[in-house]
């Protein structure tokens, strides 16, 4: 029942070693974190009115190392949250029911705001048109941007993330897989090919 | 999870911690102003109701309707089967119409499991004679979890002591609450009167007890079950005063409780039977949420039988 299967082309998890490439370091995406921090600031004014919403599971560790490194850079950390969009793919029938996540908005709501969509890998933009209509039931934002770790291409709807970690064009048949320290013990993003 | 929820015996202690964790994520939606969601757009669910009711029957409509789902309410006061149409033919009635959920209720034992035979959509039981209610030991579940554990994801009910009293005999929800509670590790004692416990209890993966007064002092949990006047061909008892007296919860036998215990009730209470109105008002009452908890509980198992693609029969 409800098993648990991978999102096509867009894994996570423990990598099996030797047949995975690695295209970010920890330090690189440590860097690549900060220079998003600097340009959500710098786009946003300061970030007056910024609330990052993390999309589950690992864009919400990221929606929180993204507003810790904001409170370095300004002093107060920006209110983050997660977005659980489940309930609004366009997908579900494609397989068993899938489990659902948290959604937690912090406690002044998103009406007014400046919402920052929080997500590891951007790839056919079905998880933020999701997204985008689950953030529609918590109320009207001012804005919504898009900030993601790593675009990888492919997309099948006209969307397009405001802040990228890494531009990284692959092939429709590799897969990419981001760990991070907070649920895979390490931090590291990695390609491969599928069926190995 | 399976494509019908005919049992509580069917749902395995993962299957069944999901659908509580399902729940509690739903719940925490629930408090947000904007309470649809799109899931079940475009599919059909059928609330076929040959008993009364009320508390079951709007609760799984507004389940269905939270989702977006279509949802057609028919009960046998007048349908054809007030003409004498079977229960077969109904079904073959309304598979024909295009249905995606038949939620049924019955004063028959078995018909949700000969319905589920009959049609190609999920059959949800919401009470088959005096057999099983799932979907009710799944609200009670949840409702012990976040008022005894705080409600955190991915527990059971381990350890927990649930002390479940009255008609016993007459109680699809007796039934369904202790196959799922000992699924979920709690240890459930059955106290009733001799004549209301059922054939065979001894099978029953529960303890049986005679004495609610020794019971109380040492359980986390209690629960009163309604006692069924319309279920009952012959007299189990002296008289409802006896009957109150020796199994009923007044104010009294409530301060025997530890201070933490918990009172349920699955409703509709018989106020001054099996319960008295002061403690089916009181603070440790969990009868309110216990209503509320049924939408969203009947919410996660809709949306697990029909959010995703099943086990093959749609796509």
């Amino acid at each position: 029942m409800c098993a648990m299967r991978p999102e096509p082309g867009h894994e996570s998890g423990a990598a099996q070693p030797g047949s995975w490439k690695a295209v970010l370091t920890p330090e690189e995406i440590r860097r690549a974190l900060s220079r998003i921090a600097h340009e959500i600031l710098e786009r946003t004014h300061g970030g007056e009115g910024v609330v990052l919403l993390g999309i589950p599971t690992r864009g919400v560790y990221l929606a929180r190392r993204l507003a810790e490194r904001i409170g370095e850079f300004e002093g107060t950390p920006a209110p983050y949250g997660s977005l659980d969009v489940t309930m609004h793919r366009d997908d579900l029938r494609l397989r068993p029911a899938r489990p659902l996540r948290r959604t937690e908005v912090p406690p002044d709501g998103v009406d007014g705001k400046t919402v920052v969509l929080v997500d590891d890998v951007l790839f056919s933009g079905r998880t933020v048109r999701a997204a985008l209509d689950a953030l529609n039931d918590l109320g009207r934002p001012r804005a919504v941007q898009l900030a993601v770790l790593v675009d990888r291409g492919h997309r099948e709807l006209p969307i397009r993330a405001d802040y990228v970690g890494k531009n990284l064009p692959t092939a429709q048949r590799e897969v990419v897989r981001v760990l991070l320290t907070e649920k895979d013990g390490e931090d590291s993003v990695l390609l491969g090919e599928r069926d190995q | 999870m399976n494509r019908h929820l005919i049992s509580a015996a069917d749902l395995s202690r993962d299957e069944a911690i999901l659908i509580l964790d399902t729940t509690a994520e739903l719940a925490s939606a629930a408090g947000r102003p904007i309470r649809k969601l799109p899931t079940l757009r475009g599919l059909t669910v059928v609330n076929c109701f040959y008993e009364d009711s009320t508390r079951t029957r709007t609760s799984f409509e507004a389940a269905a309707k939270r989702l977006s789902a279509d949802v057609i309410n028919f009960s046998a006061k007048g349908s054809s089967v007030a003409k004498g149409e079977s229960l077969k033919d109904t079904a073959l009635t309304l598979e024909a119409m295009g249905t995606d959920a038949v939620i049924i209720r019955h004063s028959a034992s078995g018909a949700a499991h000969t319905l589920a035979r009959w049609v190609t959509g999920s059959v949800v039981n919401a009470g088959d004679g005096t057999h099983e209610h799932p979907t009710q030991a799944l609200l009670d579940a949840f409702t012990m979890r976040q008022r005894l554990s705080g409600g955190e994801r991915g527990l059971g009910l381990d350890g927990v002591r649930v002390t479940i009293v009255g008609d016993v005999l007459h109680s699809r929800v007796a039934r369904s609450n202790v196959l799922l509670l000992s699924t979920l590790g709690a240890e459930v004692t059955l106290v009733a009167p001799p004549t209301l416990m059922p054939y065979a209890v001894e099978t029953w993966p529960c303890k049986v007890s005679y004495d609610l007064d020794t019971e109380l002092r040492k359980t986390d949990v209690v629960m009163m079950l309604r006692v069924q006047q319309e279920r009952m061909s012959a007299a189990y008892f002296p008289s409802v005063r006896e009957y109150r007296r020796r199994y009923g919860l007044d104010a009294g036998r409530m301060a025997l409780l530890p201070d933490h215990a918990i009172v349920m009730h699955p409703g509709p209470m018989n106020r001054g039977v099996e319960i008295a109105a002061e403690v089916a008002d009181s603070p440790r009452s969990t009868i309110v949420a216990q209503v509320s908890n049924g939408v969203i509980v009947r919410m996660a198992v809709l949306y697990l039988l029909l959010g995703g693609a099943g086990e093959g029969a749609r796509a």
